[in-house]
């Protein structure tokens, strides 16, 4: 256990590592299928069908990554999950009932009664909009440093607009990968109109971090970070470019292209997790406790590893397959 | 009411909604494995019929199961820090497992099960069908080694008011797990068995006289009648346990006040905790002894042991377990009696279904949902036994609540309750109108599948 030097340096890395792994896994796929029940209003009844088809046997596994993100906060870092969800208790209650509404709409809405269909449509998009508002908030009150004034609590009212606006631009993404005809055609706008979104969602939590916290702005502008941390920005602002470049020519007649803008949003997203990550380690409650000082007894964190080295491949493995699997455009979704 | 005792009403609200679901995909993953490979070695297309409508109460159930699941999963955080602060080091591993080896499995392969029936070949899907059903199994398993051990901890040691795992095997293999997960298990079975038996009754009984409706009416039947003399066992061999480690729950369900010998079993009594006393009992005399001790003359320890010089109670309250375990145990003899009779009657006709006679019918339908009944109080029984503990002798509930104001608690308990009651109106109403539905075979095209299996499709009735 020693061969790495010390477990109590190096397990919480390892693990915390894991979380954001799982965290970030988490944003982009159930961030999609979030993102597409946001989208529900906006189009017409038989499109919300093919639009849940392109989800149905993704969305449960997608949830699955939250699961996994919580209970490796759970069992790794126990007294930062107390803090955390404490401080979050409401907000955590309001997408807990949001993903119930919107995880068994996706169920009744084709078995219940065809007179309830519509209430469980509407029930799906009530759903998604609690889930995403309420982890956007929940964003902004973590960038914040979990400390309840009006000015934080504005704040996480902004990134709850902006997360959600953020979601439903990666669901237009994924639409325009898995539809065709005129909800692809609609997709691309969808798409179109969020990217504006995006850009300033980002950009409010890029000034509003460093401003709150003297520590993230010591990690940002000191030298030679900056330069380090240079790549990041820049990287996002010419993705934005091409994303917009690619939105303005698709759909294209052959469909070549149509995985672009769903590539680009996922390494947008994942970019934004960097950054965010580096601003806030070594903390895992922001300001407060340090990943080494949440951190479980070795003995149970080598343990869990032991397993996770084994198991998270599969996991991956069987993920992959159920994507290729339903890979291509999305169909009528049945049981036969 | 306090923070506390608002904090233990949403926890056992959510977790008695949460495992209504697993109870029944638990077994009906089997189930439906069962069906599928029936399907492949006869070719019958009732079998396909079965699988057809049984995977989408499955989906259903799963789906209910899936989200009410990630609602404990936060509880734990929001509203019972201290649980994991203390016993973090023991929990957490048995909580990741589960996540890892169980959730991930069910949730990515049941896309596969549902949806992908026609897109990959027979084996594959089998297989999926095998995997979920695997993977409900594996958390069942993991969930009640953990819940097990807060009953019977064992591998431990305590260090600065910390837990810390000494013996794997022992956490792993406590003293109650073998027995819990059984019990469990068998009241899953059971409670699909009655689930299948009743609502097949309730679609024949509206006419629809497929072979489907018949080869399911028998599958829960027989199912029940096999599971249930087990159950009763293993049951008992449960108790015998809980007697050996958790005396003063056996003590609350026996309603008995006084340690001693030629303890009746009471049928029936009004337990006083105030003047720990009982009214209006009526028992079987030495009937407790009996069970628990097999002699008239065994001793049965009373709850009157577990109070605490300073006059601290240290065993649960009686009532609820009291009532629990009797209705506990009056369903599981209701099921005796309601699966060997229609066994019988089956054979004796020699019709099948159409030897059973239309009130049993109407009793089965009645009972659709009685493996619930028993489920919750069963778990009422075992869970209310353990206060004032968390964890055996280890943490008390009260230390690990969140300091959370009251109100806030009650806001989100009232939302909790709103949201479980409609949904469950939902699901019980969506189930008999799938049955309906299927019965007037608007649902059931004959369909040849894809690949794998004799095409023989039969016109629905």
């Amino acid at each position: 256990m020693d061969m790495f030097g010390d477990p109590a340096i190096w397990l919480p890395l390892v693990f915390a590592g894991l979380m954001g792994l799982s965290i970030l896994i988490y944003v982009v796929l159930d961030g999609f299928d979030l993102g597409v029940g946001v989208l529900f209003p906006f189009a017409e009844d038989d499109e919300k069908d093919r639009m849940i088809a392109s989800i149905g046997p993704f969305w449960d596994a997608n949830e699955t990554w939250l699961v996994l993100a919580i209970g490796l906060l759970l069992v790794a870092f126990p007294s930062a999950h107390g803090a955390i969800l404490t401080a979050l208790y409401l907000p955590v209650a309001i997408m807990l009932i949001g993903l119930i509404l919107r995880g068994v709409a996706f169920e009744f809405r084709v078995k219940a009664p065809i007179k309830h269909k519509a209430s469980w449509n509407n029930a799906f998009f009530i759903g998604s909009m609690m889930t995403s508002l309420s982890q956007g908030f929940m964003l902004g009150m973590y960038i914040m440093g979990l400390e309840y004034t009006w000015a934080t609590f504005a704040f996480a009212c902004v990134t709850a607009v902006f997360l959600t606006v953020g979601y439903s631009f990666i669901g237009a993404c994924w639409l325009i990968l898995k539809t065709e005809e005129r909800l692809q055609l609609k997709s691309v706008a969808w798409a179109k109109g969020g990217i504006w979104g995006l850009v300033i969602g980002l950009g409010a939590i890029s000034l509003a971090s460093p401003l709150v916290s003297p520590r993230i702005f010591e990690k940002w502008f000191s030298f030679p970070e900056a330069i380090l941390l240079a790549p990041l920005p820049i990287m996002s602002v010419l993705l934005v470019a091409l994303l917009w470049a690619a939105l303005r020519k698709l759909p294209t007649r052959d469909d070549s292209w149509a995985w672009f803008p769903f590539v680009c949003s996922i390494v947008l997203f994942t970019l934004s997790f960097f950054g965010l990550a580096y601003s806030f380690y070594p903390y895992v409650v922001p300001e407060q406790i340090t990943i080494y000082e949440a951190a479980s007894a070795p003995e149970s964190l080598f343990i869990i590893l032991v397993g996770t080295v084994f198991v998270l491949p599969t996991i991956i493995g069987y993920t992959v397959l159920a994507y290729t699997v339903f890979r291509g455009k999305a169909t009528e979704l049945s049981y036969d | 009411m306090d923070t506390l005792l608002l904090s233990r009403i949403q926890f056992g609200a959510n977790i008695s909604f949460h495992i209504l679901f697993p109870t029944i995909t638990i077994a009906l993953g089997w189930v439906l494995l069962f069906f599928k490979l029936r399907f492949k070695a006869t070719g019958d297309m009732k079998w396909m019929e079965s699988y057809r409508f049984w995977v989408k109460v499955f989906a259903l159930s799963f789906a209910m199961g899936v989200v009410s699941g990630i609602t404990m999963s936060f509880q734990f955080g929001t509203n019972w820090p201290g649980f994991m602060e203390t016993v973090g080091n023991i929990a957490g591993p048995l909580l990741a497992y589960e996540v890892m080896t169980a959730f991930f499995l069910e949730a990515v392969f049941l896309g596969i099960m549902l949806f992908g029936f026609s897109k990959v070949p027979s084996w594959l899907h089998t297989t999926a069908t095998f995997l979920v059903a695997f993977g409900t199994t594996m958390s069942a398993f993991w969930i009640l080694v953990l819940n097990s051990w807060m009953h019977t901890p064992a591998g431990f040691e305590m260090r600065d008011g910390v837990a810390f795992a000494t013996d794997w095997w022992a956490i792993i293999f406590n003293p109650s797990m073998p027995y819990r997960l059984v019990h469990m298990l068998l009241a899953s079975g059971l409670t699909v068995a009655f689930l299948l038996a009743g609502i097949s009754a309730f679609r024949y009984l509206v006419g629809d006289k497929s072979e489907s409706v018949r080869a399911t009416l028998r599958t829960g039947v027989t199912l029940g009648a096999l599971l249930i003399p087990i159950q009763i066992f293993a049951g008992d061999m449960h108790g015998l346990n809980t007697l050996e480690h958790q005396p003063a729950k056996v003590a609350a369900m026996e309603g008995n006040w006084e340690t001693g010998p030629n303890v009746p079993l009471l049928l029936f009594a009004i337990p006083d905790q105030e003047n720990r006393t009982n009214h209006f009992e009526i028992g079987v005399p030495n009937g407790a002894s009996l069970i628990l001790k097999h002699k008239p003359e065994g001793v049965v320890p009373g709850l009157n042991d577990f109070v605490a010089e300073d006059g601290t109670i240290m065993h649960p309250r009686v009532a609820p377990v009291f009532y629990s375990f009797r209705v506990m145990v009056g369903v599981g003899m209701l099921m005796l009696v309601m699966s060997w009779a229609a066994v019988v009657l089956m054979r004796k006709k020699r019709g099948g279904i159409a030897g059973l006679p239309k009130p049993m019918l109407y009793g089965f339908v009645a009972m659709s949902f009685s493996g619930w009944v028993a489920t919750l109080a069963g778990w009422y029984t075992t869970e209310i036994g353990r206060q004032p503990w968390l964890v055996t002798g280890v943490m008390d509930t009260a230390s690990a609540v969140a300091d959370v104001p009251a109100p806030l608690v009650a806001s989100t308990l009232i939302a909790y309750l709103v949201i479980y009651v409609a949904l469950m109106f939902a699901y019980i109403g969506a189930i008999f109108y799938m049955a309906r539905k299927a019965a007037k075979g608007e649902s059931i095209k004959p369909r040849v599948p894809s690949s794998g299996g004799a095409a023989v499709s039969i016109p629905a009735e």
